[in-house]
C-alpha cells in the first residue's frame, strides 16, 4: 500500500520530482503527431483556463499544452528559488512577476502583437499583461436582504460596525500570508485610502475567515457561509454570477483596485518560441475580447473603460518590488495579523 | 569768273590758276588768311577755293567767319583730310563742296561749275557767236529759236570753243581739257565729240572748221 | 573677342568653403548636442536614484536601539517613472545588510561625503548605474552607519541615447542645409557688388571712355581704379590711333598732290604724244597711290568705327541722295547718268551713316569707274520681306572671275580691270560696313539686253 501510495505520490508529482514546490493542479493538453510542448505555470484553475487552451490548439495542432496550476506564493519559490524549467509563467501576483523580472529571470520577447501592447501594459519587453481584472466586493443576495449595499469602504465600515449580528465570522478575505494576489490587494489597499486599516480592524472584530482563493470564498458566499467576500478576483465571481444567481458584485465607488493578469517567458525556457506564441495568441483580438466579456473589463489594449471612474489599475514597475522588501513585508504583515486577528 | 584761291602751296596754287585761266577764269591766290580776308574784303568773288591747312590758321576758322558774315560766296575746300566725318563737318561749316588733295582738275573744275550752277544767281555770262548762243548754265545751244540740250562734254568742248571763236585748238589740248588724266582716253574720243557737236551746230550760223594738222577752231559757216 | 575661359569660380569657391565650414559646424553641433543631451539624460537618471536613496534614507528610524527603514513605495516607483530599467536596492548597517539584495556591491567612500556617490558597473548581467547615500543614524546608544545603494539599470538611457543621436543627427542634417542655404545666399549677396560693376560697365555703350563711377564696395576699389586706368590709357591711345590716322592721311596725300601737280602741269606743256603717254601713265600711277592710301585709312576707319558700332536712325533715302549727288560732278565728266528708281516704302535704319555713306560712295565711285561714257548707271532703292536693298548697276564690263564674292576680299581684283586704278580695298569696305550693320553684299552681273554690266547690292536688314 505505502509502495503504491509512494508511487501514486511518485507518478503524481511526476515532473516536480526534484522541485519542492506545491502544485495545486496539473493537465497535459496532448496534441495528436505534437512536434512541440510548452509547459506553463499559471495561477489560473484549469476551469478558468480550459477554454483558452483550447482554442490555443485548434490554432497550433501540433503543440502540446503542459499546463500546471499553483498559488502564486508557490510559482514564485518555483520560477525564483528552484529555477524550474517552464516555458511560460502565467500570474495574477503582478508584484512577484516583477520581481521575477526586475530580478533577470525572464527574457525578451517581441513581437508585433507585443508591440501594440499600450507601456503600462508591460514592462520591459519581458513582463506581459492580457487582463485587466478587478478586485470585487461579492455579496450573499441572502443575507443582504434588507440590507442597504455600501457604496464605498467608509460606507462599509459603517454598516459592519453596525450589524456585528449578521457578519461575524460571515466575512471572508485572503489570506495575505500565504495568497501573493491577497497580499497585492491588501498592500495596493493600503496605499489607496487609511480607511484599509480601520477596515482590517473592523473585519478582524468580527472574526474574519481567511482564505487562499477566490473560488473558495464565492462557493460559501454562494453556500450561505459567508455573507460578504472582500477583495475577491472580479473574474471569477462574474463567472460564476453567469451561471448562478444569488449574489451581487459590489461596484466600490471610492476606488476599485483592478490587477492585470502578467505572462512571461523564462530565461531558461527550453520552447521560447513556442512561448512566444502563446503570448501573441493571449494578446491576439479574439482571446482579448472573450476575456474581457468574462473579466468585465476592456481588453488590455484599450485601457481602462471611461465608464468606471473608479477604476484603480495597478501599475508595472518597480513599485511593486517595495511592498516585498523583506523589511517592508515583515512589517506590513506584522500590522495585519494584529489587525485581522483580535485574539 | 573770279575767283579766289587760298593756297599755301605755290606750286599747288601755280598750277590751279594756269588751269582756271585757260578756261578764261581770273584767279588771285592768298597765301594765307589774313591774305584772304583782305582780298575777301575788297572784291567780291564767284568763288572760293579754300585750303584747310594753312600756315596762319584754320581754314574752318576762316569758313565760320565767312558765313557768319553771311557772305553768300560758294567756297570749296580743298583738304587732305579724307575722314568722312571731317568732310561732314565742312559741310555743316558752310563750305558747298571739297575736294581731296591730290585732286583730279578735271574733278575741281566739275566741282566748281557745279557749284556755280547750284548758285544760279545771276544770268550766267551767255556766249553767243554767229547768232548761236551758249547758255553754259543752263546747258543749252540755241539758234534759229530752236534749243538743244547739251550733255557735259559736249557743253565743255563748247564753251572751249565759244570763249575764243576762231582760235585753233589741238586735239591734245582739247583733250587735256575735257577729259581727267586718269582716264584712258583716245584722240578718237576728240573727233566723236566734234562729230556731235557739229551735228548740233548744224543748220545755224556756226560751225567746226578742221584745221589739217593743226586742230579745230570755231567759225562762222560762210 | 576670345571668350574668357573661366577658371574656377569665386562665388563657387565661396560656397564650397561655407559649405564645409557649415559641415564641420553642423559635426560640432552634433557632437555637442549629443554631448549635452546624454549628459542631461544620465543627470536625470543620477537625480532620481540620488532622489530615491535619499527618500529611503529619510525612511531610516531606530527602534529599540534598532535601525529600522520603513520603505517608502515612491522609492522605488519613482524609478519606473522615467524607464523601464530593473531597480535594484540595499541598505547596509554598519556594513551588514538590513535589507534589499545582498550582493549589490558599489564603491563607497570609507568616511561620509555629505554627496550622493555614484558608479557604474555591472550587476547580474547588465551594466547599472548606481548611488550610494550615506547616513548617520543615531539611537540610544551608538551611531550607526548607514549606507543605501539604490542601482538602475542603463537601458532605459541607452534607448534614449539612441533617440537623442538621431535627434542630433536631424539637428545636425538640418543646420547644415540651412546653413549650406544661407552661404548660398551670403556668396551670391557678397559677389552681387561685383555683378553690379560687370553690369553697368557691359551696359555702356562700346565708345563710352568715361570712368567708371558706380558705388563699390572697399575691397572692388582698387579693380575698379585699375580699370579706370585702364580705360584712361586704353581713351589716350584710340586718340592717339585716330591722330594717326588722321596725320597718316594727311602725310601720304599732301606730297602726292605736289607731284600730281606738277606732272599736270608738265602734262600740259608737253606737245609729243609720247611723252604726254607717258606722263598720264605717271599719273595714273600717282592716283593709284593716292587711291589706295585713301582706301587703306577708310578701310581702318571703317573698321574702327564698326568696333566702336554706334548707331542712328537715317534715312537711307536721303543718305543714297547725298552721295549720288557728290559724286554726279565725276559722273558728269564722263557724261553718265545717274537715274535713281525708288520702289517706296519707308527707309529709316538704325546704322553708323558715316560707314553707310563710306560704302555708298565706294560702290556708286567703283561703278562711275568701270562705267563707260555716256552710259547709265542706275540707282535702285527696293526691299523685300527682309532686307533693304541698296543696288548700283552699271553698263561696264562686269565683274569677272571664276567666283564672283572673290572680289569682296581684300586686294582681290577683277581679271578684267588692269587697266583701271584700282585699290582693290573698295568691295572689301563695302562688305565689311554691311557685315557690321548685320547685312550682306551681293555682286553679280547683270544680263541686260543691251549689254552687260555689273551691280552691286547692298542688303541692310529690317529691323
Amino acid at each position: 500500500m505505502r509502495v503504491t501510495l509512494f508511487a501514486i505520490g511518485l507518478i503524481l508529482t511526476g515532473f516536480n520530482a526534484s522541485f519542492a514546490f506545491e502544485i495545486e493542479d496539473h493537465r497535459i493538453y496532448a496534441a495528436p503527431m505534437p512536434t512541440q510542448t510548452i509547459k506553463v505555470i499559471s495561477t489560473a484553475d484549469i476551469a478558468a483556463f480550459d477554454p483558452l487552451i483550447r482554442r490555443f490548439q485548434s490554432i497550433n495542432q501540433r503543440i502540446t499544452v503542459d499546463y500546471t496550476v499553483a498559488s502564486s506564493t508557490e510559482v514564485m519559490a518555483a520560477i525564483y528559488d528552484e529555477g524550474a524549467p517552464f516555458d511560460l509563467v502565467i500570474s495574477s501576483a503582478m508584484d512577484l512577476q516583477t520581481k521575477l523580472a526586475n530580478d533577470g529571470f525572464a527574457q525578451q520577447y517581441i513581437s508585433p502583437q507585443t508591440a501594440q501592447l499600450p507601456a503600462w501594459a508591460q514592462w520591459q519587453d519581458q513582463l506581459f499583461s492580457f487582463t485587466q481584472e478587478p478586485a470585487a466586493l461579492v455579496i450573499s443576495d441572502a443575507h443582504f436582504a434588507g440590507l442597504e449595499i455600501p457604496k464605498n469602504r467608509e460606507q462599509l465600515i459603517d454598516l459592519l460596525r453596525a450589524h456585528p449580528e449578521i457578519f461575524d465570522q460571515r466575512i471572508g478575505t485572503y489570506d495575505v500570508r500565504t495568497s501573493g494576489l491577497g497580499y497585492l490587494f491588501a498592500t495596493q489597499d493600503s496605499r489607496n485610502t487609511d480607511s484599509f486599516w480601520r477596515l482590517t480592524e473592523v473585519m478582524g472584530r468580527l472574526n474574519t475567515r481567511l482564505y487562499c482563493c477566490s473560488g473558495a470564498m464565492i462557493d460559501d458566499v454562494y453556500q450561505g457561509r459567508l455573507a460578504l467576500a472582500y477583495n475577491v478576483l472580479g473574474s471569477y465571481a462574474e463567472n460564476r454570477l453567469a451561471h448562478e444567481p444569488g449574489i451581487t458584485i459590489v461596484p466600490m465607488q471610492d476606488y476599485v483596485t483592478v490587477m492585470m493578469r502578467t505572462a512571461f517567458i523564462p530565461r531558461n525556457a527550453q520552447n521560447p518560441d513556442v512561448a512566444g506564441r502563446m503570448i501573441d495568441f493571449l494578446l491576439s483580438k479574439p482571446t482579448q475580447e472573450s476575456l474581457a466579456e468574462t473579466t468585465g473589463l476592456p481588453p488590455v489594449f484599450e485601457g481602462a473603460s471611461d465608464k468606471q471612474k473608479a477604476l484603480r489599475p495597478i501599475r508595472l514597475g518597480p513599485g511593486l518590488l517595495v511592498f516585498l522588501d523583506r523589511l517592508k513585508r515583515q512589517a506590513f504583515l506584522r500590522n495585519w495579523e494584529n489587525s485581522i486577528r483580535q485574539d | 569768273m573770279r575767283f579766289l584761291l587760298v593756297e599755301d602751296s605755290a606750286q599747288l596754287a601755280r598750277a590751279v590758276c594756269e588751269r582756271f585761266a585757260l578756261d578764261g577764269h581770273a584767279v588771285d591766290h592768298a597765301t594765307g588768311l589774313n591774305d584772304a580776308s583782305a582780298f575777301v574784303d575788297t572784291t567780291d568773288y564767284d568763288l572760293i577755293l579754300l585750303d584747310i591747312m594753312l600756315p596762319d590758321g584754320d581754314g574752318r576758322d576762316f569758313l565760320a567767319r565767312h558765313r557768319q558774315a553771311k557772305n553768300k560766296t560758294p567756297v570749296i575746300v580743298l583738304t587732305a583730310r579724307s575722314q568722312v566725318s571731317d568732310r561732314i563737318t565742312l559741310l555743316d561749316l558752310g563750305a558747298d563742296d571739297y575736294v581731296t588733295k591730290p585732286f583730279d582738275f578735271a574733278e575741281l573744275e566739275a566741282r566748281c561749275r557745279a557749284v556755280l550752277r547750284r548758285q544760279g544767281g545771276a544770268a550766267q555770262n551767255r556766249l553767243e557767236f554767229a547768232g548761236v548762243i551758249l547758255d553754259p548754265q543752263e546747258a543749252t545751244l540755241t539758234a534759229n529759236d530752236t534749243s538743244q540740250n547739251l550733255r557735259n562734254r559736249e557743253l565743255r568742248l563748247v564753251e572751249i570753243f565759244f570763249a575764243a571763236p576762231a582760235q585753233i585748238f589741238s586735239k591734245n589740248h582739247l583733250m587735256d581739257r575735257m577729259f581727267s588724266l586718269s582716264e584712258d582716253v583716245s584722240e578718237n574720243a576728240i573727233e566723236v565729240y566734234v562729230g556731235r557737236l557739229r551735228k548740233k551746230l548744224a543748220g545755224t550760223g556756226a560751225e567746226i572748221e578742221t584745221v589739217r594738222s593743226l586742230g579745230y577752231r570755231l567759225v562762222a559757216r560762210p | 573677342m576670345t571668350k574668357l575661359l573661366p577658371k574656377g569660380s569665386m562665388q563657387r569657391r565661396l560656397v564650397i568653403q561655407l559649405s564645409l565650414i557649415a559641415l564641420l559646424l553642423s559635426l560640432v553641433l552634433f557632437v555637442i548636442v549629443r554631448g549635452v543631451a546624454e549628459r542631461a539624460a544620465a543627470d536625470t537618471q543620477d537625480n532620481i536614484l540620488a532622489a530615491s536613496a535619499t527618500s529611503i534614507a529619510d525612511a531610516l528610524f531606530t527602534e529599540g536601539g534598532q535601525v529600522r527603514l520603513e520603505l517608502p513605495y515612491s522609492a522605488l516607483s519613482m524609478l519606473g517613472t522615467i524607464s523601464e530599467d530593473r531597480v535594484f536596492y540595499r541598505v547596509l548597517v554598519d556594513g551588514e545588510t538590513l535589507t534589499g539584495y545582498e550582493d549589490l556591491v558599489a564603491k563607497a567612500a570609507l568616511s561620509v561625503p555629505k554627496q550622493p556617490e555614484f558608479s557604474t558597473f555591472e550587476y547580474r548581467g547588465e551594466q547599472v548605474r548606481a548611488v550610494v547615500v550615506t547616513r548617520i543614524v543615531s539611537s540610544q546608544s551608538h551611531q550607526a552607519l548607514v549606507r543605501i545603494v539604490v542601482a538602475q539599470t542603463r537601458l532605459g538611457l541607452v534607448q534614449i541615447s539612441s533617440r537623442i543621436t538621431l535627434l542630433a543627427v536631424a539637428i545636425g542634417i538640418a543646420f547644415f542645409f540651412v546653413a549650406a542655404g544661407l552661404s548660398l545666399w551670403a556668396a551670391h549677396s557678397a559677389l552681387a557688388p561685383l555683378n553690379r560693376v560687370a553690369g553697368a560697365v557691359t551696359r555702356r555703350g562700346p565708345s563710352d571712355l568715361r570712368a567708371v563711377q558706380t558705388q563699390a564696395p572697399a575691397e572692388l576699389v582698387p579693380l575698379i581704379t585699375a580699370l579706370n586706368s585702364l580705360i584712361e590709357r586704353l581713351k589716350s591711345s584710340l586718340t592717339q590711333s585716330e591722330d594717326f590716322i588722321v596725320e597718316a592721311a594727311h602725310r601720304v596725300r599732301t606730297p602726292l598732290a605736289t607731284v600730281r601737280t606738277q606732272a599736270e602741269v608738265i602734262h600740259r606743256g608737253l606737245e609729243k604724244s609720247k611723252n604726254k603717254t607717258a606722263l598720264r601713265e605717271m599719273i595714273r600711277a600717282i592716283d593709284e597711290s593716292s587711291r589706295s592710301a585713301g582706301q587703306l585709312l577708310d578701310h581702318a576707319m571703317v573698321n574702327f568705327r564698326a568696333d566702336q558700332f554706334q548707331t542712328e536712325l537715317i534715312d537711307l533715302r536721303k543718305l543714297m541722295a547725298e552721295t549720288v549727288e557728290r559724286l554726279s560732278p565725276t559722273a558728269e565728266l564722263k557724261d553718265i547718268s545717274i537715274i535713281t528708281q525708288d520702289q517706296g516704302g519707308d527707309f529709316d535704319f538704325d546704322c553708323d551713316p558715316i560707314l553707310l555713306q563710306n560704302a555708298l560712295r565706294n560702290i556708286l565711285d567703283n561703278a562711275i569707274k568701270y562705267s563707260p561714257a555716256d552710259s547709265d548707271i542706275t540707282v535702285t532703292l527696293a526691299w523685300d520681306a527682309h532686307y533693304h536693298i541698296l543696288s548700283i548697276a552699271d553698263q561696264g564690263r562686269g565683274f569677272a572671275g571664276a567666283n564672283l564674292s572673290d572680289h569682296l576680299q581684300r586686294f582681290k581684283r577683277g581679271t578684267n580691270v588692269h587697266d583701271i586704278v584700282g585699290s582693290g580695298l573698295g568691295l572689301t569696305i563695302v562688305d565689311e560696313v554691311a557685315r557690321a550693320h548685320g547685312g550682306y553684299v551681293e555682286i553679280t552681273n547683270h544680263t541686260d539686253p543691251e549689254g552687260g554690266g555689273a551691280c552691286v547690292s547692298l542688303y541692310l536688314p529690317l529691323v
